[in-house]
């Protein structure tokens, strides 16, 4: 079913920087493009935040939000270490549980890469399964590219005081093409200032397992992205991906930085007034 | 070559705690990735040109046997030698008894990676016969008895300061008061050095970028001007190339030049393109008598047709590596082998064995950037996640590894099990980390304790706090929604 092509509301122009207008659902419940949510791991265990944020953005959008309970993880650290078997079964379980809606977005280019891009080669040789791979991919969506690539959403009525620069997860700019989406949303984020960092597109050292497997390696890559990150003087960085997100603020926590982390959608929603990525709750 | 690739874990602790490496690594990014991107911007086709790289290179693989065999007879009626080499050793022995034969003292070379796969250097002067390395950064890393560590710029892990430190210790000779604080006195100085090197060179070595099917022709691009004195100056001229640096045409060559120096140097053609077919004719000014090619296998032949054929298409720019976050953090000594970088990581495990390379395709983030950058698009990551399946296959990924993968694994394809066990874990630690919002120390998580801190959960699960939700609004049905609270918040 193509998606509803829906018409933008005014910029918000009034009021304090966290109003948020309430926008209606649209006039029939049955235009609505049913859109499942894959949340993924690192969000549901770490930041539940991010999944109710990417929630409300796509209700706002105009759809209707559901969660499947069968959902896990996408199978990316198995799929990554070679652990091919695995990684199919549970390929196979998130393509069972997700294949029934119209769309399925993800807050992650990592996760949604997966979905997108590895799903079918991950079956090549199996027709059937194949087959399920390549209309799932088609349907799945990073978060950000769906508002903005499929729902032609162009601005939001968030607001955020403060300066933030923005981190181009890898997965996201390289298999999925998210680079000007998320600025440009952001763009809309009334009192929000962006200050670019040079070099958003390199990695930050992250890489799943590699930042275990190879922490010093990982180490001195984060390193210099946090020295990228600070010298630009942004309250907070934001980028699309939470892996990412916890390195780096991992790292400029240890290292005593001022910069607030936190994922993209929380700002772009309106919902950045609780603790950032690894503050204290109040 | 002797390889320190099982080590790459100890070899990148050195090179980050080098506090020299680091300093000159840090030239990598600077220099290479901007010009590359001023050039490759600047040609409205050079995408198109990537496109026809990659499918000149997959033709020429399809079909190698026929275009090798092609080349071959093409350098035999234009009167050079073709010699079939399958291992390194096989090329050594070949290439020594060349030399032996033009009663060789001295052997001027142009830059060859392919030498260094082969252990050349270390044969020949073990035979008796000097060889003499003629590009700048080869001259440099064979003075301090180094491997390169970088294909193009061997010499990009030692500073400025270093090399006129070693021109003095070496060049004992010259004036020791000179004045070498500017770059290209260290440049003119080697110059000089080199020049009576060129001419009393017994047999010049060069490799190839290209051999032209179609012509029997050998390609080296270079900057210097050195590969042209190392080929032409000398009687002999022994050109050592490996089987998939054939091309059909000259015409898919013209193309494949394009590509090659705006990927490696950011340059829109080398300084120097030289073409050589067979040994000098007569009325030839200038020229070698004798021309050999010695075509090295090591080990490529088993790659055709395998998941790892497209590595063949690999024309060694240099673009993955100077693209690379792993590689501009420990340099390409850490790689422990001939080849460094991306590239490296899929192709030291296909010629040496994923047994002793197997750290390589792992020591990746998979950020892909190699990948967007290589001429002839070769999909890097996944060749080295088909490195990962291999090892995972033979059991060579690490136990714990294993048995992490494995738990993780059985809790993912169970989504009961996996929420009841998700929300405890969230709970656990929200509750550990309260206060403080992060830990600075977890046990069994010192791989990224060790350097930057674990943010703790939110405390709920998203799911748990979604099934509240939706409970209410069931419990509200009729109630305007007034928009979610972030659960954590």
């Amino acid at each position: 079913m193509p998606a509803p092509r829906r018409a933008r509301p005014a910029p918000h122009a009034c009021g304090a920087p966290h109003d948020r207008v309430l926008r209606r659902p649209p006039a029939s419940p049955a235009a609505r493009p049913r859109v499942a949510l894959f949340v993924t791991c690192l969000v549901d265990l770490f930041r539940p935040t991010v999944g109710f944020a990417a929630v409300k953005l796509l209700e706002d959008a105009g759809c209707s939000v559901e969660v499947p309970a069968a959902q896990t993880c996408c199978g990316q650290p198995a799929f990554n270490s070679g652990d091919r078997r695995d990684a199919r079964a549970i390929a196979e379980g998130v393509i069972a549980a997700f294949e029934g809606y119209d769309f399925v977005v993800v807050p992650s280019g990592s996760c949604g890469g997966m979905i997108k891009k590895h799903y079918p080669e991950l079956f090549t040789g199996d027709p059937s399964w194949a087959l399920r791979a390549e209309r799932l991919a088609a349907k799945t969506f990073e978060l950000v590219s769906f508002l903005t690539d499929v729902l032609g959403v162009e601005t939001v009525t968030a607001g955020f005081p403060g300066s933030v620069t923005y981190h181009d997860s890898c997965s996201g700019l390289r298999e999925l093409g998210i680079m000007a989406q998320p600025r440009a949303l952001l763009a809309s984020v009334d009192g929000l200032e962006i200050r670019e960092m040079r070099d958003p597109d390199v990695c930050c050292g992250f890489g799943g397992t590699f930042c275990v497997k190879y922490g010093e390696i990982s180490a001195a890559i984060v390193t210099k992205k946090a020295a990228a990150i600070t010298e630009t003087g942004a309250g907070t960085l934001l980028a699309g991906d939470l892996g990412c997100l916890m390195n780096m603020a991992g790292k400029l926590m240890r290292d005593g930085a001022e910069v607030k982390v936190r994922h993209v959608a929380e700002v772009l929603a309106g919902m950045a007034d609780g603790p950032a990525i690894g503050e204290p709750r109040r | 070559m002797h390889t320190t690739s099982p080590r790459f874990k100890t070899n990148a602790h050195e090179a980050l705690d080098d506090a020299k490496l680091q300093r000159a690594l840090g030239n990598v990014p600077k220099g290479f990735i901007a010009k590359r991107k001023k050039v490759a911007d600047a040609l409205p086709e050079f995408e198109a040109l990537r496109d026809a790289s990659r499918d000149i290179k997959s033709h020429t693989l399809k079909h190698l046997d026929l275009y090798l065999e092609a080349y071959e007879k093409k350098v035999i009626a234009s009167g050079g030698h073709v010699h079939w080499a399958e291992s390194a050793a096989d090329a050594r022995a070949i290439i020594l008894d060349i030399c032996r034969k033009a009663n060789a003292r001295t052997i001027t070379k142009g830059k060859s990676m392919i030498s260094e796969e082969i252990g050349l250097n270390d044969h020949l002067a073990a035979n008796g016969i000097v060889p003499v390395e003629t590009d700048l950064g080869e001259y440099i890393i064979q003075m301090r008895g180094e491997h390169p560590s970088h294909i193009i710029a061997p010499a990009i892990h030692v500073n400025k300061d270093e090399v006129e430190a070693d021109f003095r210790r070496v060049h004992t000779h010259l004036d020791p008061a000179r004045d070498l604080t500017e770059p290209t006195s260290l440049l003119a100085e080697a110059r000089g050095e080199l020049r009576a090197k060129f001419l009393a060179a017994d047999v010049g070595l060069t490799g190839a970028n290209f051999l032209v099917a179609e012509t029997g022709t050998s390609v080296i691009v270079t900057n210097e001007g050195n590969g042209d004195l190392t080929q032409i100056l000398p009687k002999t001229h022994i050109v050592l190339a490996s089987l998939e640096k054939i091309v059909p045409t000259l015409n898919d060559l013209s193309q494949l030049l394009r590509v090659l120096a705006r990927s490696a140097t950011g340059q829109e053609m080398s300084v120097y393109t030289t073409l050589s077919t067979g040994p000098k004719r007569s009325g030839d000014p200038d020229g070698p008598e004798n021309y050999h090619v010695v075509l090295l296998d090591n080990g490529r032949s088993s790659m055709l047709g395998s998941e790892f054929e497209e590595m063949l298409r690999c024309i060694r720019c240099g673009a993955c590596m100077n693209h690379c976050p792993v590689y501009h953090a420990v340099g390409g000594h850490a790689y422990g082998w001939v080849y460094p970088g991306p590239m490296g990581s899929v192709l030291t495990p296909s010629l040496i064995g994923v047994d002793k390379a197997g750290h390589l395709p792992n020591a990746s983030t998979f950020c892909g950037r190699c990948e967007s950058v290589c001429p002839v698009r070769i999909p890097l990551p996944k060749l080295m996640r088909n490195w990962r399946e291999r090892e995972f296959e033979r059991h060579l990924t690490p136990s714990v590894q294993r048995r992490g993968l494995s738990v993780w694994a059985t809790l993912a394809t169970r989504p009961r099990l996996y929420r009841l066990v998700t929300r405890l874990a969230a709970r656990s630690l929200a509750l550990l980390g309260r206060g403080k919002g992060r830990f600075r120390k977890l046990p069994l998580a010192g791989g990224w304790t060790d350097f930057r801190d674990f943010p703790a959960p939110e405390g709920e699960t998203f799911h748990a706090a979604w099934a509240k939700r939706e409970k209410a609004g069931r419990e509200k049905t009729g109630r305007k929604e007034t928009g979610p609270k972030g659960a954590g918040a």
